[in-house]
């Protein structure tokens, strides 16, 4: 699989800020019952995702063991182990989109950009994956790019939007 | 907070929200009382969020700004249910609905009918709210409002989402005040909740008042109120829409259980695929604690009550009750075995009770209206209403609300506008992944939890996708064997295998491999499944196979036997050919083809000036887009 280069923090713990920013939400929930769901979502808005000595300071943090973390990361699909693109993708592949064929938009995407489902561009302006339905059923097939949403798709719009984000960055 | 400072916030914005409920020469009386001339209405739910609703209201502010107009008050509200015609804004006294609105749309709505003596723009208005002699007629007169009966959804796009103090006035927190207020005992509450007849909305259909009867008969000092705001059905999304255009409700109605059940802690688990909804949701527990509706001493009536949030992280299978309360405990969200049941250890294990958002949006109605009147209203073992997200091949895609017992055919034909593009009706496929496909035999049969399961299908959670000729069964069921495969957690072996190795059953006849034995494999393996997972999510996953299996075996056969999906969807048994006589050579296949599978030829047909096309077999990903474009039909689908 692709990964994006940029940003890695397999080792260290990122820019001083991450690291302080990381260490006072761990002592600011540790005493809240159940909190290493939150601290997990937090962490991984901070780093963009869970590099593996983020989920070894979480554990020493909260006293519990590596693989307890890493189990609840691996289980929700929205903890992510390897870096985003600069533009996340996720196509909707809920009921309603599907229906309408977002299979086609998700390959016409793969296609467009040359990479699978789950994996990121190597230029790292993009990354792909496919989501469960983002509640915009009015609007199937959808995706969204960020936090922007696309709807009523045809295979052949695809090409036009991401052009435009790949102006954007030129 | 006393309830003397709760009825005058009610009265203060009573009138207000009555011109929104009203008929419209009522309507029109009482906005002289209120000091706007007008209310524009637009929908801030996702689906009208993502069409850029915010960017309307922002123009809409600046052009009355600039035409000196402050006599129109604008509201941002929940989803108005009609989300394919988004973004939607509904002008008081009149009811105008307007559609599919752009900035520019607002402008003009500004200058020809916001200003002083201004009239309706008809050209923007909703098509199904302007008659054929041009005369206007209000939404709630409309096909798709008219059939509909909103209780849960009472709130949903008549109030501003963020603003605590319209939500007293359009009725939320009365409940509470009289639960608290007047006398009512925890056994009050319980009896009036059982007398409803109301059924839990999230799937199973549980009697609601039975479940608080047992957590409240458990015994311990430390109880849990929670809800279920997990709504993983994709393409349902009415919990969503309560959350986002009516979170007090909500937040009430777990008060109100909390004061039954005798707990004083409520955690909601909503799904973090819904920011919008969370961002209300946070905004609604700051208002709430603020007024002391939530807190200690609620009203004066010295009981407590706190609700906090714990957000979701994609795991459709934590929409279980024991796998959500496992993931609230901050594990992987395994379900655990049943019994013990929550309401006797549930949530770190003290006994709890876990509704979902529409169950939650019922009660309101049900204290203040009383459960006679809520019994009154369905079939004899369904009570009320039930909120259905109506999507797939329908004209009108959108939230839709009716009595129990509507047929499937007031929903698909009056209500939802039947199919577009002249295709028929082929099925509806209610209950997602653990539901099944009702097919058009039975277009008339009342929809309640009892007949659905009857008819092989089940109530689910409420999406209700339709289904044209253009869908294959067979892929519909490997789409939903794809998402059970996915979302399996793992922890029993019949779920974790079965998904597995019923979705390479499916696979392989899609492709065209299938053999005629395997029909009987997928029974069996199925019916093992659904007796010996651990919980709801393996022991429903069969049901799409087996639903379109028992009513569209002739399906199956068809990709078995004949390696031919009449459909036109298994990508495997299709092939597109461009009738190169018939090819003009425009070019407008090879323009939009979105992977460059088809180029020119050398052939020039009979005619014809230019060279014809043809797609490249090892490059067409078969998305049909050459078909649609071509205005020729020299492309050939087989």
């Amino acid at each position: 699989m692709k990964q994006c280069e940029a940003a890695c923090a397999c080792e260290t713990l990122g820019t001083p800020e991450q690291e302080a920013q990381l260490k006072a939400l761990i002592e600011a929930s540790k005493s809240t019952p159940g909190c290493l769901m939150h601290i997990l979502q937090e962490a991984q808005g901070i780093y963009g995702y869970l590099p593996m000595q983020v989920q070894k300071t979480i554990a020493e943090g909260l006293g519990i063991s590596l693989s307890e973390v890493y189990g609840v990361v691996t289980f929700y699909s929205q903890f992510s182990l390897t870096p985003k693109g600069k533009h996340p993708i996720s196509v909707c592949l809920g009921t309603a989109c599907y229906v309408k064929g977002s299979d086609k938009i998700l390959e016409a995407v793969e296609t467009q950009l040359g990479i699978k489902c789950g994996e990121c561009t190597e230029d790292g302006l993009f990354s792909l994956d496919s989501c469960r339905c983002v509640g915009a059923c009015g609007l199937a097939p959808v995706m969204m790019i960020g936090e922007e949403v696309y709807g009523k798709l045809t295979p052949d719009k695809v090409k036009g939007i991401l052009d435009s984000y790949r102006e954007e960055t030129k | 907070m006393t309830t003397k400072q709760l009825d005058a916030i009610r009265a203060s914005k009573q009138e207000l929200i009555d011109v929104r409920r009203l008929v419209k020469e009522q309507a029109e009386v009482l906005a002289k009382n209120t000091g706007y001339r007008k209310q524009v209405l637009v929908c801030g739910g996702t689906g009208c969020t993502s069409s850029h609703s915010m960017q309307v209201i922002e123009h809409l502010e600046k052009t009355l700004k600039e035409a000196g107009i402050d006599d129109v008050l604008i509201v941002k509200t929940g989803c108005f249910g009609l989300c394919s015609l988004g973004p939607i804004m509904i002008v008081y006294p009149e009811g105008a609905f307007y559609a599919q609105m752009t900035p520019e749309h607002a402008e003009t709505v500004v200058k020809q009918h916001l200003i002083p003596g201004g009239s309706i723009v008809k050209e923007l208005l909703y098509k199904g709210t302007v008659l054929e002699d041009g005369s206007v007629i209000p939404f709630a007169e409309t096909p798709f409002y008219k059939k509909q009966m909103r209780i849960a959804l009472r709130n949903c796009g008549v109030i501003a989402a963020e603003d605590i103090d319209e939500a007293i006035g359009a009725g939320d927190y009365a409940a509470l005040e009289k639960v608290l207020t007047t006398g009512m005992t925890p056994d009050d509450v319980i009896n009036e909740v059982l007398a409803s007849g109301l059924r839990g909305r999230g799937g199973a259909g549980f009697p609601t008042g039975r479940k608080w009867m047992f957590a409240k008969a458990s015994k311990g000092d430390i109880k849990y109120v929670c809800c279920n705001a997990d709504e993983g059905d994709p393409g349902a999304f009415m919990d969503r829409s309560v959350l986002e255009g009516d979170p007090h409700c909500v937040l009430e109605a777990m008060t109100i259980a909390g004061y039954a059940i005798g707990a004083h802690q409520g955690y909601i688990y909503v799904r973090a695929e819904y920011p919008v909804a969370v961002e209300r949701l946070k905004i609604a527990i700051g208002q709430a604690r603020k007024y002391g509706l939530l807190g200690k001493n609620i009203l004066g009536s010295g009981f407590s009550f706190d609700i906090d949030l714990r957000l979701g992280a994609g795991a459709f299978v934590c929409g279980e009750e024991t796998a959500l309360m496992t993931s609230i405990e901050g594990h992987r969200g395994e379900p655990r075995p049943r019994p013990p049941f929550p309401a006797v250890k549930g949530l770190f294990e003290k006994p709890t009770i876990l509704n979902n958002v529409e169950t939650w949006a019922n009660i309101n109605p049900i204290i203040t209206k009383g459960a006679a009147w809520y019994a009154s209203i369905g079939t004899e073992k369904s009570k009320g209403t039930k909120v259905f997200a109506l999507g797939g091949k329908i004209t009108n895609v959108g939230l839709v609300e009716v009595p129990m017992g509507t047929t499937l055919r007031e929903i698909v034909e009056e209500i939802g506008g039947g199919i577009p593009n002249g295709k028929k009706f082929k099925a509806a496929q209610t209950g997602g992944p653990s539901g099944g496909c009702i097919p058009a035999e039975y277009i008339d049969t009342p929809i309640d939890f009892d007949n659905l399961v009857a008819i092989g299908s089940m109530m689910g959670s409420g999406g209700l996708i339709v289904l044209d000729e253009d869908t294959c069964m067979v892929d519909l069921s490997k789409f939903y064997l794809e998402f059970t495969a996915d979302e399996s957690c793992g922890k029993c072996t019949p779920c974790r295998l079965g998904t597995k190795r019923l979705l390479q059953l499916l696979t392989k006849i899609t492709e065209g491999k299938g053999e005629p034995e395997d029909l009987e494999k997928i029974q069996e393996l199925a019916e093992h499944m659904k007796s010996s997972s651990l919980c709801a999510l393996g022991q429903s996953a069969p049901n799409p196979v087996l639903s379109t299996l028992a009513k569209f075996r002739e399906e199956y056969e068809d990709h078995i036997y004949n390696h031919h999906c009449a459909a036109g969807v298994c990508k495997a048994l299709l092939n597109y050919t461009i009738d190169k006589e018939k090819c003009i050579g425009c070019g407008l296949c090879a323009r939009n083809c979105p992977v460059s599978a088809i180029s020119r030829t050398d052939y020039v047909a009979p005619g014809h000036k230019l060279a014809s096309f043809a797609i490249d077999p090892a490059k067409c990903i078969k998305c049909g887009v050459c078909m649609n474009n071509c205005k020729f039909h020299a492309v050939e689908r087989k």
